[in-house]
């Protein structure tokens, strides 16, 4: 397979404008308009700058940069913990309906279709996690841990040890938000580490689970894609200690119809629909992190919740009895939720149990095909092989070159030079050779070649240093520079 | 199982044969043996889900939200709408976009970058600060951010955080559940006929206050008169001084810049995205003096290997992949494919449709509080003050009533009080205000 990214080019030629790709809007043509208001002069501005231009030459400015730019339908995307799976188009299609167009403070009564939708996939999470109650407002992963903390905290206040359970314990192979949301919401991080087998290690959570725990936050399979085989002991030890033990949804697509983070003695969970049911990741963002708990903590989960009337005829909102609030303005990402339920409602069981399947068959496969070192397994959905003497991230720019994106780079930190690869089950046994002979290929190149990757993306290597140090940060500060 | 994968899930391409030589690669015999899950917490049993063909699950879904009422809205209080151009979601539908994952490898993500530049510039124009980043949640998250972003970048200790009392429920709710963690109290302050009340602020604010809140326009629909005077006493006491906008509003309203504003925070999907059940945008810009503090992404200007100008993520050591517990924030996953769509809404428009479409909101508010005060029984607006695309009534009959009553009419608006309730008008339904009005005499 050979690959060469489109590349508009617009070099200066002695014009005020440095050589680039495509230029921007500004650069165009843009178009100061004086504002003249029906309100008062003092309450508004004099002036507007903005670019200007007709419809026709922004339909070519955004499809030329949507040409240098990359998608998991231009190719494979084994980002390792980003579960990048096709994004079924017909889910677009639902979310777009014009019945899916209401506002957040329309009546119950007005808004039956979408609170029979939010209700069912509350039901749907409920079911797949093994857990009693769903929020569905959290809008990201990370607003799930934030808001899975706050149900925790509430927990502890109401038992009388709010204050005395200051700790959270976080994995040191555990992903960053872990550390960030904990932070957050005021707690002490408590790193744990790993144990020689890339997972927890029973002595040190022993040693770090008191009756300052609050929390413990756990990935399984982990990070390296290793199921916590003692996650039995681990509930119990936090249990015991009067902790919480928190799912974080991340890894979820390796366990569909396998196992259930309710089953295996976690009290709360956020769901990343946007890795584990496929709705787009659109460049960074929205995605959605529902939260689950047992019913214990149901009384905790932010307001409203739905739930049904009438034995199931009609659907209301309701605050929960102890409810830590809003994590959201309204009821967080919509659209996201809908794309969401047309998933599931699409794969039901078997494909859902499917999915998982063919991810960890894939996962497996592939990395059986490549020659870096993969040092941690049975691993699951995703494998963290080590480039070993070569650095890391100049692997990463090299497969580019090969018309597939790598892996993620560098972390976890457990394994040197960490190349982390979730193919996920979309891809087939065609593809995933594709991926390894990428692997293999840059495995043999020497450091020159690796140093001077890519060649064949829009834009060679860019200088992280100089966009760090030179802060440009909108096309004002450009023409300052001048 | 011959054939590609029929009851299993339709997008994973394997056919049996595949299957079969892939499973031999690995050395197990089948898809079970490569679980590594002990026997006490394996799941055996089934979720209870049907499984659907496109078209059932399309017809399923679509008969589901086929019971929501077909009501004209005349709904804002935060989450409004404007007609969105046809080249918006054709565009922003293009997979290379919507397919994509958060930026980690610029080289081959320069168009998102790009776009996202854009985007930070547009509201760079907008807001007159200098540092926009490429996107929070939405309004009520990013003012929380805000909040954090005061108590981290001052000097001397302080915990208060001073909110008008125009301030949504919902918002202040938000903001507490963000600022518990750092020991912040959110308290406050009067505001006199819908604006803020300098007085007010005067008396209560300060040097424990890091940050003092205003919104222009207002969640009443008033365009804020006060805010000079909000900035200065900001300032006199060390606060930042934050405002609630959008941009839409900021086309036209006094540059939050020129009134002291230190942070602008709001919800930018008034632009770009239709009505979706409160999903949004969250703004957020501030001054540069303050960059290294700022939560989210942020993307630059460089250059590559070919001395050709490129973008690129940058300053992610204040982010939470690298700085962990010493991030600025904890968010991750942002709203960058909507802030695509709005800065595709805000190009198409350009300075004189943002200028003109900001005006409408202005006239077809005041029109459609004239012709309200007209009705009996109704008494429009009850802010003695300018209005933006929205207002509030006064009914004689009480608002859930009339409410009440106008849905049956086929319209919504918002029961505020007792006898208030919050009409918005924009391009998105001002076809409807005659008929609106007229429902409004048979009900009021």
């Amino acid at each position: 397979m050979n690959y060469d990214q489109a590349r508009w080019t617009h070099d200066a030629n002695g014009e005020s404008t440095a050589d680039q790709y495509e230029p921007l809007l500004s650069e165009k043509n843009t178009e100061e308009v004086a504002v003249d208001s029906p309100l008062p002069d003092d309450l508004t501005r004099d002036s507007l700058e903005l670019p200007d231009l007709s419809e026709p030459e922004l339909a070519r400015h955004y499809t030329r940069l949507s040409q240098m730019n990359y998608g998991i339908d231009s190719g494979p995307y084994p980002l390792g913990s980003c579960t990048m799976k096709y994004n079924p188009k017909f889910t677009e299609d639902v979310a777009a309906l014009a019945d899916a167009a209401v506002h957040p403070d329309r009546s119950d009564r007005s808004v039956q279709g979408t609170l029979a939708l939010l209700d069912g996939l509350q039901d749907y999470l409920a079911r797949i996690g093994g857990m009693d109650a769903v929020s569905l407002q959290p809008p990201a992963g990370a607003a799930g841990e934030y808001t899975g903390i706050l149900v925790a905290k509430a927990f502890h206040e109401q038992n009388g040890e709010g204050e005395q359970r200051d700790e959270i314990i976080v994995p040191d192979s555990a992903h960053g938000t872990n550390f960030a949301s904990a932070a957050l919401a005021g707690y002490d991080v408590v790193e744990l580490p790993s144990g020689d087998d890339g997972r927890v290690d029973l002595e040190a959570l022993e040693a770090a689970a008191s009756d300052r725990t609050a929390l413990f936050m756990l990935t399984n399979p982990n990070t390296l894609g290793l199921f916590e085989r003692d996650i039995g002991e681990i509930a119990g030890i936090v249990h015991d200690a009067g902790g919480l033990l928190y799912y974080d949804g991340a890894n979820l697509n390796a366990l569909l119809g396998q196992a259930r983070p309710g089953d295996m003695g976690f009290d709360i969970m956020h769901y990343n629909v946007h890795k584990t049911f496929a709705t787009p990741h659109g460049g960074g963002g929205p995605g959605a992190g529902p939260v689950g708990v047992t019913e214990r903590l149901a009384e905790f989960l932010p307001a409203p919740r739905v739930r049904e009337r009438d034995g199931g005829k009609e659907f209301e909102l309701f605050d929960p009895e102890n409810t830590v609030g809003k994590v959201h303005g309204f009821e967080g990402n919509w659209l996201v939720l809908v794309k969401t339920y047309a998933y599931i409602a699409r794969l039901g069981d078997e494909g859902l149990r499917d999915a998982s399947a063919k991810a960890v068959l894939n996962a497996n496969y592939l990395a059986s095909q490549i020659d870096y070192d993969i040092p941690f397994g049975p691993f699951h959905h995703e494998f963290v092989a080590s480039a070993g003497d070569q650095d890391a991230a100049d692997v990463a720019k090299r497969m580019l070159d090969y018309g597939v994106h790598p892996p993620t780079t560098k972390w976890p930190e457990i394994v040197p030079e960490a190349l982390m690869t979730e193919p996920t089950e979309i891809e087939g046994k065609e593809t995933l050779d594709q991926l390894a002979d990428a692997f293999n290929s840059v495995a043999s190149e020497d450091d020159e070649t690796l140093e001077s990757a890519p060649n064949r993306t829009t834009a060679r290597r860019i200088d992280q240093t100089s966009a760090a140090r030179n802060l440009r940060l909108s096309w004002h500060a450009l023409e300052e520079e001048e | 199982m011959s054939g590609r994968n029929e009851r299993g899930s339709p997008y994973a391409p394997h056919t049996a044969a595949e299957t079969d030589a892939m499973l031999s690669a690995v050395g197990v015999e089948g898809v079970g043996d490569l679980f590594d899950i002990p026997e006490q917490v394996a799941f055996d049993g089934e979720f209870g889900i049907e499984s659907r063909s496109e078209r059932e699950a399309e017809r399923h879904v679509a008969g589901l939200l086929a019971r929501n009422d077909d009501l004209t809205e005349f709904l804002g209080r935060g989450h409004y709408e404007h007609y969105v151009p046809s080249l918006v979601d054709h565009i922003s539908a293009r997979s290379e976009f919507l397919t994509s994952y958060t930026q980690y490898q610029p080289e081959i993500t320069q168009g998102f970058l790009q776009a996202l530049f854009e985007y930070q510039s547009m509201l760079v124009e907008l807001t007159g600060l200098e540092i926009v980043n490429a996107s929070m949640y939405d309004h009520a998250t990013a003012l929380a951010e805000a909040a954090l972003l005061a108590a981290r970048v001052r000097q001397t200790s302080g915990d208060r955080v001073l909110v008008p009392e125009y301030l949504l429920d919902a918002r202040r709710d938000v903001l507490e559940n963000y600022t518990d963690g750092a020991g912040l109290s959110v308290e406050t302050y009067a505001t006199d006929d819908g604006n803020v009340d300098p007085d007010a602020l005067a008396e209560t604010i300060d040097d424990d206050a890091v940050l003092v809140y205003a919104e222009n326009p207002t969640a009443l629909g008033t365009v804020e008169e006060n805010l000079d005077a909000v900035g200065r006493l900001a300032d006199n006491h060390d606060a930042l001084f934050c405002l609630g906008s959008d941009p839409v509003a900021l086309s036209v309203l006094q540059e939050p810049e020129s009134v002291g504003a230190d942070v602008v925070v709001g919800d930018a999907a008034a632009l770009g995205l239709p009505t979706a059940y409160g999903m949004g945008l969250g703004l957020f810009a501030c001054r540069d003096d303050f960059v290294r503090q700022v939560p989210g992404r942020l993307v630059g200007a460089s250059e590559d290997d070919a001395d050709r100008r490129a973008y690129t993520l940058t300053l992610q050591t204040r982010e939470q992949h690298i700085r962990r517990e010493r991030a600025t924030s904890n968010i991750c996953t942002n709203q960058a494919w909507v802030a695509l769509r709005t800065a595709i809404h805000a190009a198409y428009l350009g300075p004189g449709g943002l200028v003109d479409l900001a005006n409408d909101c202005v006239t077809l508010a005041a029109d459609l509080a004239d012709r309200l005060d007209a009705v009996k029984g109704v008494q429009a607006p009850v802010h003695d003050r300018h209005h933006f695309r929205e207002f509030v009534a006064h009914t004689d009959q009480p608002a859930v009533a009339i409410a009440e009553d106008l849905e049956a009419e086929g319209f919504a608006v918002h029961a505020v009080g007792e006898h208030h309730v919050q009409v918005c008008i924009t391009d998105a339904n001002e076809h409807a205000a005659d008929a609106l009005v007229a429902a409004f005499e048979e009900v009021a």
